[in-house]
């Protein structure tokens, strides 16, 4: 027997070490990309109860089970109607290559749902190759054009981002190609950082008049979203439904990003599970369940998620870091004209980790070609294989859903209900407002 | 719609808005879908009495007059149309313009030209905070003063004020260029007075002649970015 000695320490484990050396010898702190690594309460942590002797389940392959999804019904004059509850996120171009960004134009399209802008404006390619498009209004305004304005199918105010929440956006050098800079009215090669305020209006009573300055230059036309970043998600929520929003999106910590921060993605917000039932409480509270659509974003994976998530009351749901999975991230190889696989692993290596543990795109270097500007790297995404990979991991999760909404009696997905769920765990039950499974506590709610 | 049509000299029509008569969402449909098809080359508004979102979203070239005080994101998102208004403006006036002029004989509120990407902004009187924050190649010139944190992560174009300037001026600046004539209380982050070029007295007498502001050129500063935050910095000290 050895008599070395290894206590390892909690408190100051290998990690936390590393950390503080890294920050000792270099005075940075960590920027990177996608979501929170850190063990959080999810939809993991959520059952279904499906049907059985007092609940009557319909037929899994057979029976109809309706998917239709309406937003943007309170004002609009031409809300959005998709084939599926799941859209998905917005993403800049920038972060994203043209070729990815017309690739998830093309799958949203064939699927029946919509994609979004982003951070940076909307390209020819996307608003080409999408049927509905969502068109992001953000603090930064880079590339903001009345004309797009027009163009789009709907307009989001972005407020929040669940990975950043108060945090502007931020693109470093190695990103900005002259195309991006251009787009965004800056110098090629320099670190941009964006605004973390709207630049023409502050508090929420403003953001009533900016909405209304939206819906007058559409012409009450299209549906006016506005995205927030979960943190005080209930107040949050009531003072977008207050402002006139038609949608509301709620991004969970969980949520993906390009680029930011680690002890923002880390530290900040709250996770998904809490925020769409606070979300769902402040819509119930002012009588707009229903009348105002919640989209629920931050981690979703699965169809279980998306299941779970509409249970407790979100109309759909949208994704960035699954969709970015879908295209390849993470990924040993990339696919090139003829299907064959390519590998990639050693440029993962020159970005100093392996497939599995990427979350470098704010290096601009992404080894399978997603979220990268590089003239050589982005190639690596061909638009038509990133599209049909996109519309299959959506086509599944959309399958996956029906066949738990059908398992629960229910012929339109839409008719999920928090009833259908119990909760694994004492925190995820109170967090979700979902019973304890086995009792009818809800802690902080009701007593046994 | 009870607008009134009156034939000009040239052949062209004037019409009238009357904001206590018409709503602004009557109005702007109007002047978003019937004026290209139109001979209008003239609209006047009168009794706007501060009604916010007024001639938003306009892409045709047409002089409009508002005969009195608007509200918020008057002329927001301005393509090609001339647009005086005859009275103050609330915030964000022009905010987002993309080309055009619009005009402000009084004063201005907050965000005045806000992420303007072009045409021109002209404020005869005083603008208050904030003002060209994030401006992306407007031209905003302003005979009076101007508020704290103006030109606040300016990108390009050009602030003029003939007047004194606030705390913060430029804060974040990235390629847009200021000119002050008065004092300035204060520069923001990575911002710096520097001396005008030839080319700088150039087009700031342009500018000046454009808004119809008679000072000579030499009275003003230029201020610009340092461009000592343009690059991820662990010495700038939480800056960036
Ligand atoms: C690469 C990438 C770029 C993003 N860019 C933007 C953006 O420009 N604007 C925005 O509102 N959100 C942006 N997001 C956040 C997404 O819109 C969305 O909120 C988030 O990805 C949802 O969580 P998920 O990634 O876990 O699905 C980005 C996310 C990723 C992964
Ligand atoms: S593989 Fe590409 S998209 Fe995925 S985390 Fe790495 S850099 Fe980002």
């Amino acid at each position: 027997m050895s008599n070395l000695s290894k206590e390892p320490s909690f408190l100051f484990g290998e990690d936390t070490i590393q950390y503080i050396q890294h920050a000792a010898a270099t005075g940075l702190y960590d920027i990177r990309g996608l979501g929170a690594k850190r063990y959080l309460p999810s939809f993991d942590d959520l059952l279904f109860l499906a049907g059985s002797a007092s609940r009557y389940p319909l037929e899994g392959y057979r029976e109809k089970c309706t998917t239709t999804t309406v937003l943007g019904t309170r004002f609009a004059k031409k809300p959005i109607e998709l084939k599926i509850p799941i859209t998905i996120a917005g993403m800049s171009f920038g972060s994203l290559s043209a070729n990815v960004k017309e690739a998830l134009g093309l799958a949203a399209t064939e699927l029946g749902t919509s994609t979004t802008t982003g951070d940076g404006g909307m390209t020819s390619e996307e608003r080409l190759s999408s049927k509905t498009l969502v068109y992001q209004c953000l603090p930064s305004r880079y590339g903001f054009n009345p004309d797009d304005v027009r163009r789009a199918d709907a307009i989001e105010l972005v407020i929040g981002q669940g990975a950043k929440p108060g945090g502007g956006g931020m693109l470093l050098g190695q990103k900005i190609t002259a195309r991006v800079a251009q787009m965004r009215t800056l110098p090629a090669g320099i670190d941009q950082r964006s605004a973390c305020r709207h630049p023409d209006w502050t508090g929420p009573d403003d953001l009533t008049i900016k909405i209304q300055e939206l819906r007058e230059i559409t012409d009450w036309q299209v549906p006016i979203y506005i995205k927030i970043g979960a943190t005080r998600v209930f107040n949050d929520v009531k003072l977008a439904v207050h402002a006139g929003a038609d949608v509301v999106v709620v991004d969970g910590m969980q949520g993906g990003t390009a680029a930011t921060q680690k002890v923002f993605i880390e530290h900040v917000g709250v996770p998904t599970l809490v925020a769409v039932q606070q979300a769902v409480s402040a819509l119930e509270e002012m009588n707009m369940k229903d009348k105002v659509q919640l989209i629920v974003s931050g981690g979703i994976r699965s169809g279980a998620d998306v299941a779970k998530a509409l249970a407790m009351g979100a109309d759909a749901v949208s994704i960035g870091q699954g969709v970015l999975f879908a295209l390849g991230c993470n990924s040993p190889t990339w696919i090139d004209h003829d299907g064959q696989h390519i590998d990639a692993t050693e440029d993962y290596t020159k970005l100093e980790t392996m497939p599995g543990f990427c979350h470098h795109c704010h290096t601009g270097k992404c080894p399978v070609g997603v979220t990268t500007q590089d003239e050589i790297l982005e190639k690596r995404l061909i638009p038509e294989v990133g599209a049909r990979r996109v519309k299959n991991y959506f086509k599944t999760l959309n399958m996956e859903l029906t066949t738990i909404a059908r398992a629960c009696g229910k012929s339109n997905v839409h008719h999920l209900e928090r009833e259908d769920l119990v909760a694994l765990t004492v925190e995820s039950a109170a967090m979700a407002h979902v019973p304890l499974a086995g009792t009818n506590w809800i802690p902080g709610l009701k007593e046994i | 719609m009870d607008n009134l049509a009156r034939k000009n000299s040239d052949g062209k029509e004037t019409l009238l808005f009357d904001l206590s008569q018409t709503t602004v969402r009557d109005m702007n449909q109007f002047l978003h879908h019937n004026l290209d098809k139109s001979n209008v080359s003239n609209i006047r508004i009168i009794h706007p009495d501060g009604a916010h979102s007024i001639a938003v979203g306009l892409e045709v070239p047409v002089n409009i007059e508002i005969e009195g005080h608007a509200g918020y994101f008057c002329a927001g998102m301005n393509k090609q149309a001339n647009v005086t208004i005859k009275g103050n403006v609330g915030w964000s006036v022009a905010e987002n313009i993309m080309s055009g002029m619009v005009r402000v004989k009084g004063y201005a509120s907050e965000c005045a030209g806000a992420s303007g990407h072009g045409g021109t902004l002209i404020i005869e009187r005083d603008a208050s905070l904030r003002c060209g924050i994030s401006m992306k190649g407007v031209d905003i010139i302003v005979g009076g003063s101007v508020g704290n944190f103006s030109a606040f992560m300016a990108q390009a174009g050009h602030l003029v004020v003939c007047g004194d300037a606030g705390d913060g001026l430029g804060d974040s600046i990235y390629e847009a260029i200021i000119y002050v004539r008065g004092k300035i209380k204060s520069l923001g982050a990575d911002a710096r007075i520097e001396p005008l070029t030839d080319e700088d007295h150039k087009v700031l007498a342009k500018l000046l002649a454009l808004a119809g502001f008679k000072h000579d050129t030499k009275e003003f500063k230029r201020v610009a970015s340092a461009r000592q935050l343009y690059h991820w910095n662990a010495d700038a000290n939480q800056e960036y």
